[in-house]
């Protein structure tokens, strides 16, 4: 870049005068020219501007989840028991919630290891962990379906449930219906990228970087899983 | 960063045929027209409902077909239109679209398509919400602050239909609105061009980009209560519905939290005045600097107050709130963040003043609405603050001084932007200039009626006329020169109303008939004004993108000819502009 030097008035930005140092050289970095993240491609800028957003909805949903199971009047159902399985005779609170969080965390593991494969290049691999990844969320999608049907073949409904307090089932299909809706779209984006990623056309373009982006939303999905479970079936 | 370079070079996409060069268009500025014409049309849609809303209070029973329903029904559909579909779009879409890739020297937004899904998204949007007009019961008549229980329970008009089109085109325009927010922010942080600094945006970009930022953050509060709403309607849940017996029967509701649904409303709905605000502060801060000749003052402040403006705009959401009957600590907390927030607005406002203050005002067309703009925004702050606390704001709640207040602030300040940066940038757009004397009259009219209208408003509050309300006869405590103030108030709305026509006029004509107005008509420094071509064509700048030397407000320069430096000169260049300036300043002292 050429030097500029400040003309009369101009606010002499830091970022144009020699690099400083510590928070002015982050602030001057931050705000030079073209682009306010260095390195950062655009579509990968835009994927976390949008989890932003995203965080924003999810933490509206908990919230109004959280606000009318106070305002209720009727007691809320206790989650250990509601979300319990009988294997082998014994009943175990949770059980299928803590496989199907298990089964998600270890998507975020195969995922992490497609990103690294795809920056060596490794084309075989990305896909075939890409794949795994999307098998383990099809998987978690499953028991939640089977959760879903076990649960109205119980009773409950969005509108009432034998349990207890109405707002229970409503919450209930509410926040894991969004949060399934956002696996069942990941696997979806998952699955295509990696089918891109086989038949070579990013390797043509040079270019991994969407299997990253692709891999930001699949964490984000979990990690909004894990706040889900803490305050949903914990609580 | 091989991704950058090659937008650099490369024009992507190129439009083939007239289909993808004006319907399909990934092109930002089409895109930008689509979405202020559709805004435009839709706008006219709620004026003509506020005049309906008018011709019923100035002079009750004047039309046929008004009864209460119909009123809540024009009353709902005009608030909500104004400023969702028309502002927001209008200010996000339009401007936004249009001014940001410009302004900061890219040659499109960052991901065009998105662009373009984004804009057909709010025009489906836009359907869905007329279409309330044609089902069953009509739209929606809940108020545009759609407060549950009465938006769906039976009495209020549309809750067969209405309601459920009125939530539904809301989840669909935030699609949208996320679509595009998201290409705007981005385009903002990562596409800018050599040399475009942060510091060195002009105020509208930065107003856009915040605004853009606040959108992205506050509408994922409506569309979660749009959601909630859409479930205690259609499956019978109570998220916001407590236990209520209407028309003499127990509904099948019980235990949800109305007060629940005020709060994610106005998390959202504060935020949103802030979106229509900051684009209107920003572009007026362009207006004022390049009609008075002046720098703007204080530029950092300025892009300071936009920020500080933003982040506080999400915790003083619940001073709407001081009647809903939350604990009256909050009351307390959220009229002291209000009180905060008037420190950088008002700061915003002194600024605007000072750069005036011993400029070369040119009192041009938008010029005229940027002065009308500060005098009205002035106006309904000041009133603002009244309402931000509490004990002023309990007997004025729901009165006719809150109808007053936020149509200043938000509803005709913004319009006064709106219509100054169109005849602004109206010769960038077609090539050709708005008419000047159509637009001065169209300009006094605006104004003036405007003050008629809002002014006496005031005054109806304090006599405690309420707000939402059908007809007025037969209250004891509102006299009877009440009803002559509002038929006052109905001839002034109608008259702006009109008036607003002559401006329809000047933009059809003017875009086929204008002066041609050569690429720089107003002698502005930022980028828009330096593309090779005007109209720009598509890619914006030829073969090489621009690259930036200084701030956009280097005007009244001493020791050149023109009296402003475009952001492209660089230093070496403005150096050769003085020496020529010298030059013939000698050769004109010679006798
Ligand atoms: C000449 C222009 C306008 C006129 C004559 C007008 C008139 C009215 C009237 C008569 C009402 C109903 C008041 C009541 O019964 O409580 C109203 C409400 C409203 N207007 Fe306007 N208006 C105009 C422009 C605007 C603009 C530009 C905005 C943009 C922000 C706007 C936003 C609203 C809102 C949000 C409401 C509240 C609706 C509700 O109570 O649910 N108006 N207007
Ligand atoms: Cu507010």
């Amino acid at each position: 870049m050429a030097s500029h030097a400040p003309t009369p008035g101009e606010p002499s930005p830091s970022a144009l005068s020699s690099p400083a140092a510590g928070w002015q050289g982050i602030a001057g970095d931050w705000a030079s020219d073209k682009d306010a993240f260095k390195q950062v491609p655009w579509g990968k800028a835009m994927m976390w501007i949008f989890l932003l957003s995203d965080t924003f909805v999810f933490t509206c949903f908990l919230t109004g989840y959280m606000s009318v199971r106070i305002s209720t009047t009727v007691p809320w159902p206790n989650p250990s028991e509601v979300f319990a399985l009988t294997i082998g005779g014994t009943e175990i609170p949770l059980i299928l919630i803590a496989i199907m969080t298990f089964v998600l965390i270890s998507s975020s593991g195969t995922m992490a290891m497609a990103v690294n494969f795809a920056y060596r290049r490794d084309r075989r691999r990305t896909a075939a962990l890409m794949l795994a990844t999307a098998a383990f969320g099809l998987t978690f999608v499953g028991m939640q379906a089977f959760e879903w049907s076990k649960l109205i073949a119980e009773g409950v409904r969005p509108w009432a449930n034998p349990m207890g307090a109405a707002q229970f089932g409503a919450s209930f299909f509410m926040i894991t219906g969004f949060h399934g809706l956002h696996v069942s779209i990941g696997v979806l984006y998952l699955s295509i990228v990696a089918l891109k990623v086989l038949r070579g056309d990013y390797e043509r373009a040079g270019n991994y970087q969407i299997v990253e982006i692709a891999g930001l939303y699949w964490h984000f999905v979990d990690l909004v899983w894990v706040f889900i479970f803490a305050f949903f079936y914990l609580w | 960063m091989a991704y950058a370079e090659q937008a650099e070079t490369a024009l992507l996409h190129e439009p083939k045929s007239f289909l993808t060069r004006y319907i399909w268009s990934q092109d930002h500025k089409v895109i930008a027209i689509q979405y202020s014409l559709t805004a435009i049309f839709v706008g006219l849609i709620a004026l003509v409902l506020s005049a309906l809303m008018r011709m019923q209070i100035g002079f009750p029973g004047s039309l046929e077909f008004m009864d209460a329903s119909t009123y809540y029904q024009a009353m709902t559909m005009h608030g909500m239109i104004m400023v969702i579909y028309l502002l927001t779009a209008l200010f996000l879409g339009g401007f936004g679209n249009y001014l940001i890739p410009l302004m900061v020297g890219s040659r499109d937004m960052v991901f065009p398509y998105v662009n373009m899904l984004s804009y057909w998204f709010y025009l489906l949007s836009v359907i869905v919400l007329l279409a309330s007009f044609f089902v069953p019961g009509g739209p929606t008549g809940a108020g545009w602050t759609l407060y549950p229980p009465q938006a769906i329970t039976q009495g209020s008009p549309g809750t067969e239909w209405g309601i459920v089109l009125m939530l539904v085109s809301l989840a669909i325009f935030i699609v949208a609105a996320t679509m595009g927010g998201l290409n705007y922010v981005t385009t903002v942080l990562q596409a800018r061009t050599h040399g475009m600094t942060l510091l060195r945006m002009p105020l509208s970009v930065w107003g856009i980009f915040m605004a853009s930022i606040l959108a992205l953050l506050a509408f994922p509060a409506l569309f979660v209560s749009a959601v909630m709403m859409l479930f205690d309607k259609l499956l019978g849940t109570s998220f916001f519905m407590p236990a209520i017996i209407s028309m003499g029967q127990a509904l099948d509701h019980q235990g949800g939290s109305p007060i629940l649904f005020q709060h994610l409303f106005w998390f959202f709905g504060h935020p949103e005045v802030y979106i229509v605000a900051l684009p209107a502060f920003g572009l007026v801060s362009d207006l004022i600097s390049t009609h008075a000749r002046k720098n703007i003052f204080g530029y950092r402040m300025m892009v300071w107050a936009i920020v500080a403006i933003g982040v506080l705009s999400f915790v003083v959401w619940a001073h709407h709130m001081y009647v809903s009957g939350m604990n009256p600590y909050f009351g307390f907390f959220f009229a002291t963040t209000t009180l905060v927030i008037a420190v950088p607005t008002a700061l915003k406002v002194y600024n605007w003043v000072l750069t005036l203050w011993r400029g070369d005002i040119h009192l041009t067309v938008p010029m005229l609405f940027a002065l009308a703009f500060i005098v009205t925004f002035l106006v309904g702050g000041l009133t603002g603050l009244f309402l931000g606390n509490v004990i002023v704001d309990i007997p004025l709640s729901d009165t006719y001084f809150v109808v007053a207040h936020f149509h200043m602030v938000m509803g005709v300040a913004p319009i006064l932007v709106v219509f100054g940066a169109i005849y602004h940038w109206f010769p960038k757009i077609t090539g050709r200039l708005l008419d000047d004397r159509l637009g001065k009259l169209h300009f006094w009219i605006t104004f003036l009626g405007t003050y008629a209208i809002y002014f006496p408003m005031h005054y109806l509050g304090f006599l405690g006329m309420p707000r939402r309300y059908y007809a007025y006869e037969n209250y004891a405590f509102i006299p009877q020169s009440a009803q002559d103030l509002n038929a006052f108030i109905t001839v002034a709305a109608l008259i702006v109303g009109v008036s607003q026509l002559l401006f329809l006029f000047n933009l059809f004509w003017s875009a086929f008939r204008g002066k041609p107005a050569g690429s720089n008509p107003w002698g502005a420094t930022s980028l828009e004004w330096q593309t090779p071509d005007t109209p720009p064509v598509h890619g914006n700048w030829g073969a090489k993108l621009p690259v930036v030397h200084r701030w956009a407000y280097d005007y009244s320069v001493p020791g050149i000819e023109q009296d402003f430096v475009p952001q492209t000169v660089s230093d070496e260049e403005l150096g050769r502009m003085r020496r020529r300036a010298g030059e013939t300043q000698r050769a004109d002292a010679k006798p």
